[in-house]
């Protein structure tokens, strides 16, 4: 399993193959597509993140130390954003998930999800995974 | 013989709007390398720099606190201050200054009114009636006074394109209901409310009436007296003033019955640990320092506005929606939300099944400013059973080019979402 950050520096590479926003935002909704979705059964309003203007519904589970995420959402540029973060977070340990630092996202131009604005739901899913992985290093 | 339409046409025609763009700053700034195209008016409008230049002219030249120093400062700020309130009691045509409480906007203003008017005269088993149109800031604060009175909020139903359903508000109206609150315009969707109506059957019935105008105070003349409301409020944010002021316009002898909102210094006449008497109209609804620049340039927003003419706004504007509307039902798999026969210039749209919040990222990636989401009014997105819209609402210096550009950036958004 690559570590966080070797799969940063990769989605950074990835990204800067693009010289303009419309590369990135179409690869960024590609990104959507290999989303480990959700089961049906979490979505329901349980798993929904607070504070995204689309619907995202998020479910953690665990292997031991690691953590598995799948998600979904209503919105493919927010589905994009999810499965950037889950393609990152993905069977990393809980303790590192909590600790993550996720600047990578302004490194790859898209800087603008992460203001603290409400109509962006990109902080509420990096808090809501966060709470997740520390929710499971105490169990 | 000269028709109306005719008149305003010709009216409208008389501006120079190439020339009253010029007068906002923004509006020649970059956003994603590109123009700016601000096309959310219905939540904040931009500031002509007349209304700029007033805010920096009030701090640099009589900033003080106003109706308490003997000194000049103080004079010439509480004469600035009060000239203001005569000229939003003109622009709105309220019969006095008193009838004008300063607020610190719709919201506030609203929420004086649920407090002050509500708490007196709202009973166990009243009944207010609200529409399923409004915005939270007239939800809210009236369910939040039913809760505490036993009170029951009735909600007035809309049809398919957004109208209220004229039967079925009269079906609700009974000798429970103590007071109607309904917008003038809907932020989300944009019909004009039949306010007048609404007022004259509430009157025959005693039943008071609040019109949230915040949608409705930048874009028409407003007439209170003509209308009969007992209540109006609005926003100087919304129309090309500051923000953090706003009016609670209601009947003098209302306003005299309605006990204070807040205490302190302003709103009293004398006061001592075993009485306070409160101070007249209008100071007795403005406890504390108030917002004297933004009062003092919501002055200077409504010379502004009167200068080229409410008239000639609502012409303007109402050819920006007609245009922008004709345009965008051109391309495939449009859908308007909100389609009433009398209309506002918001223009609320879904494309296909593509989320707002999708189209909202592209567009702003063109430099195209809408608005996106449920627009404050969650209950009317869940009526249509939509997740919301994106929302075009123009204003008077918006101008052809501005709807080419937001046309084109929907194809563009189409063309990626799709």
């Amino acid at each position: 399993m690559a570590s966080m950050v070797e799969i940063e520096k990769e989605l950074e590479e990835d990204f800067a193959l693009f010289d303009d926003w419309e590369g990135k935002y179409d690869y960024l909704i590609g990104l959507g597509k290999d989303l480990p979705l959700i089961d049906d059964k979490y979505k329901t309003d349980e798993y929904i993140v607070r504070g995204c203007q689309s619907r995202v519904w998020l479910h953690a589970a665990n292997n031991g130390d690691f953590v598995f995420y799948s998600a979904d959402s209503d919105a493919i540029i927010t589905k994009g954003l999810v499965a950037l973060l889950v393609k990152v977070l993905n069977g990393q340990k809980a303790e590192e998930i909590a600790h993550a630092d996720l600047s990578f996202i302004d490194r790859i131009g898209l800087k603008e999800h992460l203001s603290p604005n409400r109509s962006n739901g990109l902080v509420s899913m990096i808090k809501q995974m966060k709470l997740y992985a520390l929710a499971l290093t105490k169990h | 013989m000269v028709t109306t339409k005719e008149i305003s046409t010709s009216l409208s025609a008389s501006v120079d709007w190439k020339k009253v763009r010029e007068d906002f700053p923004i509006l020649k700034r970059e956003v994603n390398g590109k123009p700016l195209v601000y096309l959310d008016n219905a939540a904040s409008s931009q500031k002509p720099k007349q209304v700029i230049d007033a805010i920096v002219h009030y701090y640099s030249h009589y900033n003080a606190n106003v109706h308490r120093g003997v000194h000049t400062l103080s004079q010439e700020g509480t004469h600035a201050f009060e000239a203001s309130r005569l000229l939003v009691k003109e622009f709105i045509n309220a019969s006095k200054t008193e009838e004008v409480i300063f607020t610190k906007g719709t919201t506030g203003a609203i929420n004086l009114l649920a407090y002050s008017w509500g708490r007196k005269y709202i009973q166990e088993g009243d009944e207010i009636l609200i529409s399923q149109l409004e915005h939270h800031s007239n939800i809210v604060p009236w369910q939040m006074l039913c809760e505490g009175k036993k009170a029951t909020l009735k909600i007035v139903p809309i049809n398919e394109k957004g109208e209220l359903i004229w039967d079925k508000f009269l079906q609700l109206l009974s000798d429970k209901t103590k007071l109607i609150s309904v917008a003038h315009i809907s932020n989300a969707l944009g019909p004009v409310n039949p306010v007048k109506n609404i007022i004259q059957e509430a009157h025959q019935r005693n039943i008071l009436v609040h019109i949230d105008g915040a949608q409705a105070a930048p874009h028409q003349k407003i007439d209170v007296q003509d209308m009969d409301c007992d209540f109006y409020t609005f926003s100087g944010h919304k129309m090309c003033g500051p923000t953090g002021i706003g009016i609670l316009y209601g009947k003098e002898k209302w306003l005299e019955e309605m006990p204070p909102f807040e205490g302190g210094g302003e709103m009293i006449k004398t006061v001592s640990f075993e009485k306070t008497i409160y101070n007249d109209l209008p100071f007795k609804f403005e406890a504390g320092t108030p917002h004297i620049e933004g009062a003092i340039v919501l002055g200077d927003a409504i010379k502004y506005l009167t200068g080229i003419g409410l008239e000639n706004i609502s012409k303007r504007e109402h050819e920006l929606l007609h245009l922008a509307t004709k345009e965008l039902n051109s391309l495939d798999g449009i859908r308007l939300i909100g389609t009433a026969a009398e209309k506002s210039s918001v223009l609320s749209f879904l494309v296909g099944d593509i989320h707002p919040f999708d189209m909202g990222t592209i567009l702003d990636k063109m430099g195209v400013a809408v608005r996106t989401g449920h627009h404050c009014c969650q209950p009317l997105m869940a009526w249509f059973d939509i997740p919301g819209t994106v929302r075009a609402s123009f204003s008077f210096y918006n101008n052809e080019n501005d709807i080419d550009r937001l046309i084109e950036a929907v194809k563009k958004a189409i063309k990626m979402l799709s």
